[in-house]
């Protein structure tokens, strides 16, 4: 795979290598006693790995083949598959995570196993590892097809890639050790930070420059919405991440923000990373998959457009609702009310338009699964930006906020539509990318489909129920003023619908453990698929571009 | 200069009513503009047959 690399390519990756050993080293020294000492140590392994990998191949011939016929296609199947790895072990941490709140003995009395901890694994797990490999998979996929050019570069899609599984993995290990920001989405500290600004900014360089040598006029709307969700993000993570080091030689930082308006910049960042990273991102894949799976194009591409500007400009004023009933002045939160209340214009514009352009292709949804995927997606995105627009109304969050409600409204987003429009997505062009007939099994694929509606089901009808039943007895008082049921007595109430939500979770994982399996099969075990007629061929191949036949 | 609400309220008021009107008319308009409408159906049909590499 190195070998596609050219002898300066791998240069360029080995001197990249050796700068991050170098930081490690550095950050290993000066923060031993310190959490950051372990992460040095991550960090210099992690670019040691990469060293070795690329010095295994620097005396090899340079690559043959002529990159003005091919997409770069490396980087996009590992993330694809890293993507897949994230998505069993966050998804197994937010089981175990669900557990423990239904059985607490599940902590087993270890500091690093205990909720605070494991759950922000659980959240960083799935939102980054699971959706931000894929998100940055497909964007490459996308990119490419959509502008008929090549990436721009080679070391940078790995450089990303790589870069940010690397903020990954510090995120995570740190949040073990206790080290946090208590930012929720932002928990990781300041040097993660700025290492994640780093790999951004090459990230969003990267898809300007293959844009611009795209050979088609008009730049297809799915590019807009990764290209949102890559600026959009940027912005946010510096903002809200504005911070001093409490030394250099150590993890702590103080947040450059205080009181009412370190909350109101954290729910700035908070309700946008659901809208950028967890919305627009997805978004750009459920154009791209949707209509090319579905084989009809966009039910009304100029939707698309009215859709996205919607989105874009309303999602940023959206954040406030988290505040209802704080410190936040009250215009503040009315203005967060409104727009998310507008918000639910563009969300079922684009909803709609997924669902109109099946129209014509129903008995495919009923016939392929992956496609029934990408279908339970768009229906679950409307479902949810439904009762997200309901939920920020400040009447109905004073019975939601600070509830189980809110739990379930996150995971009907987050595995209705994030992990389904995923998954559809991954079985749509896996194939395509190693250039195989089919997925392994079509029977595992429906085994996945069903354990994954069945569980996204189980675990959102659980929290309704649970934070209702929590939302009411916690405004219910007796006839002298004083509150009918205490904390305990609402913690009893929860437990059946705390032992249903680990069931759902436990089914949702299976799917994904099962859609894991399924990939490595067929990457295994299916023949490569017969290349046609009127394919370039590559130029490793020994074929001629034109069978002699012809 | 104190960054105060009324100050920002007036902004909001002046300029960023109508930065916000002309925004929302220029994309309508955009998106409805009648002699895009070619450009807008190539790119709708042109990524369900992309396979065949990056010049074609």
């Amino acid at each position: 795979m190195l070998q596609r690399l050219t002898i300066a390519e791998r240069q360029l990756a080995l001197a990249i290598s050796i700068a991050i050993i170098l930081a490690g080293l550095l950050m290993a020294a000066a923060g031993s006693g310190d959490p950051m000492g372990p992460h040095g140590a991550i960090v210099m392994f992690a670019g040691a790995i990469v060293f070795l990998a690329v010095l295994r191949v620097i005396q090899d011939p340079e690559p043959l083949e002529n990159r003005a016929e091919n997409y770069y296609d490396d980087p996009t199947r590992v993330g694809l598959l890293i993507s897949l790895g994230w998505a069993v072990i966050g998804m197994g941490m937010g089981v175990w995570v669900a557990a423990q709140l239904a059985w607490p003995d599940l902590r087993f009395d270890a500091a690093w196993s205990s909720f605070g901890r494991i759950r922000p694994v659980h959240t960083s797990g799935v939102i980054f590892g699971f959706g931000g490999n894929a998100l940055i998979a497909t964007s490459f996929h996308v990119m490419q097809r959509t502008s008929r050019a090549r990436l721009a570069g080679h070391v940078a899609p790995w450089f990303v890639l790589l870069g940010f599984n690397l903020f990954c993995v510090i995120a995570a290990s740190g949040y073990l050790m206790g080290v946090t920001q208590s930012k929720e989405y932002a928990e990781p500290e300041w040097y993660a930070d700025l290492w994640l600004v780093v790999v951004w900014v090459i990230y969003f360089v990267l898809y300007i420059r293959t844009l611009a040598r795209r050979n088609e006029p008009h730049i297809y709307v799915a590019n807009w919405y990764y290209l949102a969700f890559i600026l959009v993000v940027a912005v946010l993570h510096i903002v809200n991440n504005l911070a001093v080091p409490a030394s250099f030689a150590g993890a702590k930082s103080y947040s450059a923000f205080a009181g009412v308006q370190d909350a109101m910049t954290q729910w700035w960042y908070g309700h946008n990373a659901v809208a950028f990273f967890l919305t627009a991102g997805f978004l750009g894949m459920l154009y791209y998959f949707l209509p090319k799976r579905a084989e009809r194009p966009i039910y009304s591409y100029r939707l698309s457009i009215l859709s996205f500007w919607g989105i874009t400009f309303f999602y940023i004023w959206a954040g406030s609702h988290h505040l209802h009933y704080t410190a936040l002045p009250q215009w503040v939160q009315t203005l967060g009310m409104t727009f998310s209340v507008m918000l639910l214009v563009p969300s079922w514009a684009s909803a709609g338009n997924a669902l109109m352009t099946l129209n014509g292709a129903w008995h495919k949804v009923r016939d392929d699964a992956t496609l029934r995927f990408m279908m339970v997606a768009a229906v679950f995105y409307g479902l949810s930006t439904f009762e997200g627009s309901f939920m920020a109304v400040r009447a109905v969050n004073s019975l939601s906020h600070y509830t189980d409600w809110t739990v379930g409204h996150v995971h009907a987003g987050a595995m209705g539509w994030v992990a389904l429009i995923t998954f559809g997505s991954i079985y749509a062009v896996v194939p395509t990318l190693w250039q195989r007939e089919t997925m392994y099994s079509w029977k595992l694929v429906e085994w996945h489909f069903w354990l994954a509606l069945a569980g996204t089901v189980i675990y959102v009808f659980a929290m309704w129920n649970s934070g209702i039943t929590q939302g009411l007895m916690w405004r219910t008082y007796t006839e002298s003023g004083t509150l009918t049921y205490s904390f305990t007595d609402t913690l009893v109430a929860m437990h059946p619908y705390y032992v249903a939500r680990a069931a759902g979770g436990a089914l949702f994982l299976a799917g994904a453990i099962l859609a894991a399996i399924n990939v490595y099969l067929t990457i295994r075990n299916v023949p490569q698929k017969r290349t046609e007629g009127d394919y370039p061929t590559p130029s490793e191949a020994t074929e001629p571009a034109v069978p002699v036949a012809e | 200069m104190d960054i105060t609400h009324d100050l920002t309220s007036v902004i909001a008021k002046s300029f960023g009513l109508f930065y916000l009107l002309t925004l929302s008319i220029g994309i309508a308009a955009y998106a409805f503009w009648p002699s895009l409408g070619k450009r807008f159906e190539r790119a709708a049909n042109s990524i369900l047959d992309d396979e065949d590499g990056p010049c074609r």
